[in-house]
């Protein structure tokens, strides 16, 4: 939104603009960073919080990429998931396969991700062949099926490692099983079809993840400052005006959404590094969605936003523990204000006015508001 | 003006994020505390804190609920006897393994000692790793898979493991019907159901029994089932062997009497509750065929006595996964006071001593007699077929 806004200024103000709430944003995330390595360090976090950390750098990264799609270049993704799904299991390979060479845990999930990331990049690219052809409403189903499609071809996927190397075999017609790998002794067979990949070695760091947040937050918002993104943004706001001044609309949303796919398959593997077991169906329609939701309650095009929105949701079914089995209804309720919260018009207006007063106690004499934040 | 709103929606969130992470950090330090002067208090009888994870809510509830009832039961029974204390907590993990972390880092929290869990296989395999991390003893009610227990000293399971069942089941057929023509219908994207096709199919090729036509399904397609039927019966199936849950089972038995094909049904435990099954003819279940640990009419004076109590408690008849359960809550019973363990030893302590005590125990449950465990944390307890008639299982031999 804050884009669109911000297309109206003039052009000097709009990059400071744009540069100011960058950097914000990048404050926040560092000093999110710095506040829980220190709680970690001292000890005060518990092993619930820890265990949250890495997951929720991950949803963050996924936020942050299904923004880029939605939010930046305006076409509803809701197939996401099924990237995050193809970064994971090919992250996964990859650090299974570097696990027989290198010790050091940290190339291993570095080259994991930006394995996950490539070939996320590539599904990204075939996909987006016939999907970018389409628009709106069109577009969106075509993504669901997309990401159906992605689901059911891994959880075909069977793959093991021997000494003389990769074997791969495509379980189409149901009757192949990991035995028909005929790995050679001491094999190891890393996905097995339905049942996933499992007993892989859990290599992900919140480091790891904190760094990913920085790299992914850096590309998206250069990305927008740039030219390329103002010809982006120019595609969603108008298509026909931007045709009309040459921009080659199909390229530049193209590179939009392989960037956005990349992005989301380095989550993925991030996500795959994290635990000993990765089944196919966990990246449904359902993670898809929750994605989703964690990107329109941000606010389309907000990055920080999403990593905020990301966070909390993530955080919050874990935290109404205490509630047994009301958690998810509670989880729903709160779901539900929190849209209200952030969309009626009347409590946005209440909300500004709020915000307004409590910005003028800070900066008195200047009472003109500009009555337009939150955002 | 939009700086300032920007800053202070900024230290907002960040304080939003410190306290919930805060407020799990302190959960824990008020557990410690309560748990420290739990085991001061009660020097003579020692309180265990025991966790379970599993599926409350979501697609796959009824295993959770099943045997987290099941467990209730059992430790309900236990603390009533005196002795031994246990306090039980029960967490959400909907089947899935990075929800299923989460829930048992709040236990960890909370202070466990041993875990019973997780229910399903996808959540159990994921917790393993981190309890075998954690030193953390693991005892899994139903999670069937070779993989929950593969390379972790620290996992044992109540239930056959799935090759196990695969195997069972082809050995079964080998013996009784050495002739008959298999077809196999089968779910691809389910751990539990591909694992036991794919050491049935391999057992049966051993066996020299004839596989003729292999079917699958998905979770979403798993409505509608006239292809496979329609291939099994042109393939002159005679025997369908069936390794899935007894819901889309229902279907399939449905579907084949609609179409007028009548096999002989084989099911494995995902069979089991078949008959309590709301809305479902009883009479298409005539005939078929599962091995199953449990019996929810066997005679003998325990399993009655389980099934009354669950019956007064839930107003439900118990499946595999409530008894799975009970059964899990006595052997840890069994085994701490086999082994002489107290609460206020340290879980890797806890842990290390049960490994030792389950290598010679032997413990006599609803789901089998006698049962003894492998190192490497499969159970051993003998399989066992029943048919059922007018509505109920019988031993084959009585048919």
């Amino acid at each position: 939104m804050s884009n669109k806004k911000n297309t109206a200024m003039t052009f000097g103000s709009h990059v400071k603009e744009l540069a100011k709430s960058d950097f914000i944003t990048y404050g926040v995330v560092i000093a999110a960073f710095i506040i829980v390595s220190i709680f970690s360090s001292s000890g005060l976090l518990g092993r619930k919080a820890a265990g949250l950390l890495v997951p929720v750098c991950c949803y963050i990264v996924m936020a942050l990429s299904l923004n880029l799609t939605v939010g930046i270049m305006g076409e509803l993704s809701l197939g996401h998931a099924g990237f995050m799904s193809v970064g994971a299991f090919s992250g996964v390979i990859a650090s299974m396969l570097l696990g027989e060479v290198i010790d050091n845990n940290v190339i291993r999930l570095a080259v994991a991700i930006l394995v996950g990331a490539f070939f996320a990049a590539i599904v990204g690219f075939l996909i987006g062949i016939p999907v970018l052809r389409l628009r709106g409403d069109y577009l969106a189903i075509v993504t669901l099926a997309f990401g159906e499609i992605i689901k059911d071809l891994i959880n075909c996927l069977v793959v093991g490692i021997d000494k003389n190397g990769l074997h791969i075999i495509f379980n189409f017609k149901g009757d192949k099983s990991a035995a028909d790998l005929n790995l050679a002794e001491g094999g190891k067979a890393i996905i097995k079809g339905a049942q996933g990949a499992t007993g892989t070695d859990k290599i992900a760091t919140f480091a790891a993840g904190f760094v990913l947040i920085l790299i992914a937050l850096f590309i998206i918002q250069s990305l927008v400052r740039s030219r390329v993104g103002r010809a982006i943004i120019a595609c969603r706001d108008n298509r026909i005006a931007a045709e009309s001044v040459g921009i080659d609309v199909m390229k530049y949303k193209m590179f939009a959404f392989v960037l956005s796919a990349a992005i989301a398959g380095s989550a993925g593997a991030l996500y795959g590094a994290n635990y000993s077991n990765l089944v196919a169906t966990k990246f449904d329609f359902n993670t898809s969605i929750l994605i989703l939701v964690f990107v329109v309650l941000g606010g389309l095009g907000n990055m920080l936003g999403s990593v905020i929105a990301a966070t909390v949701l993530y955080i919050l079914p874990e935290a109404l523990r205490e509630f047994a089995n009301y958690r998810m209804l509670i989880y729903a309720i709160v779901l539900i204000l929190v849209m209200i919260l952030t969309n009626n018009p009347r409590l946005v207006a209440l909300r500004e006015k709020l915000f307004s007063k409590v910005s003028s106690v800070f900066k008195k004499g200047k009472k003109k508001s500009e009555s337009e934040g939150g955002k | 003006m939009t700086k300032f709103i920007k800053i202070i929606a900024m230290i907002i969130a960040i304080a939003m994020v410190a306290t919930c992470l805060i407020a799990c950090g302190k959960t824990e330090d008020g557990n410690d505390v309560a748990n420290n002067g739990e085991s001061a208090g009660n020097s003579q009888t020692s309180t265990f804190k025991v966790g379970l994870t599993g599926p409350l809510t979501g697609d796959y509830a009824i295993y959770g609920m099943a045997a987290q009832r099941g467990a209730e039961i059992a430790f309900e029974e236990i603390n009533a006897l005196g002795g031994i204390q246990f306090d039980f907590r029960a967490e959400d993990d909907q089947g899935d393994g990075e929800i299923a972390v989460n829930a048992y880092n709040t236990l960890v929290d909370w202070g466990m000692q041993m875990f019973v869990g997780s229910v399903t296989t996808g959540a159990a395999i994921a917790v393993s790793s981190v309890a075998y991390e954690d030193r953390v003893f693991c005892l899994t009610p139903s999670a069937s898979s070779v993989d929950v227990i593969d390379g972790k000293d620290n996992m044992y399971q109540v239930c056959f493991t799935d090759p196990n069942q695969g195997v069972a089941s082809a050995d079964y057929m080998a013996e009784n019907t050495p002739d008959a023509k298999v077809a196999v219908i089968y779910r691809n994207d389910d751990a539990y159901s591909q694992g036991i096709h794919d050491t049935f199919v391999s057992e049966a090729k051993e066996k020299n029994l004839s596989v003729v036509y292999e079917g699958t399904f998905t979770k979403d397609t798993a409505t509608d089932f006239s292809v496979q039927i329609n291939a099994a019966k042109a393939a002159g199936a005679d025997t369908v062997f069936l390794p899935i849950y007894y819901q889309p089972a229902s279907v399939i038995l449905d579907q084949a009497n609609k179409a007028g094909y009548t096999p002989t049904f084989f099911g494995v435990d995902g069979m089991d509750g078949i008959l309590t099954m709301e809305g479902f003819d009883t009479k298409l279940a005539e005939g078929v065929m599962l091995l199953t640990p449990f019996a929810a009419d066997a005679k003998d004076e325990k399993t009655q006595n389980f099934v009354k109590k669950y019956n007064e408690k839930y107003n439900e008849t118990p499946n595999q996964f409530a008894a799975d359960g009970y059964d899990a809550a006595y052997i840890l019973y069994e085994a701490i006071t086999k082994g002489e363990i107290t609460s206020d030893m340290s879980n890797s302590d806890i842990c290390s001593k049960l490994i030792e005590t389950f290598a010679t125990l032997s413990v006599d449950g609803l789901t089998g007699k006698g049962m003894t465990w492998k190192s490497t944390g499969e159970v051993s307890k003998a399989p066992m077929a029943v048919v059922i008639k007018d509505g109920k299982y019988v031993l084959p031999e009585n048919k």
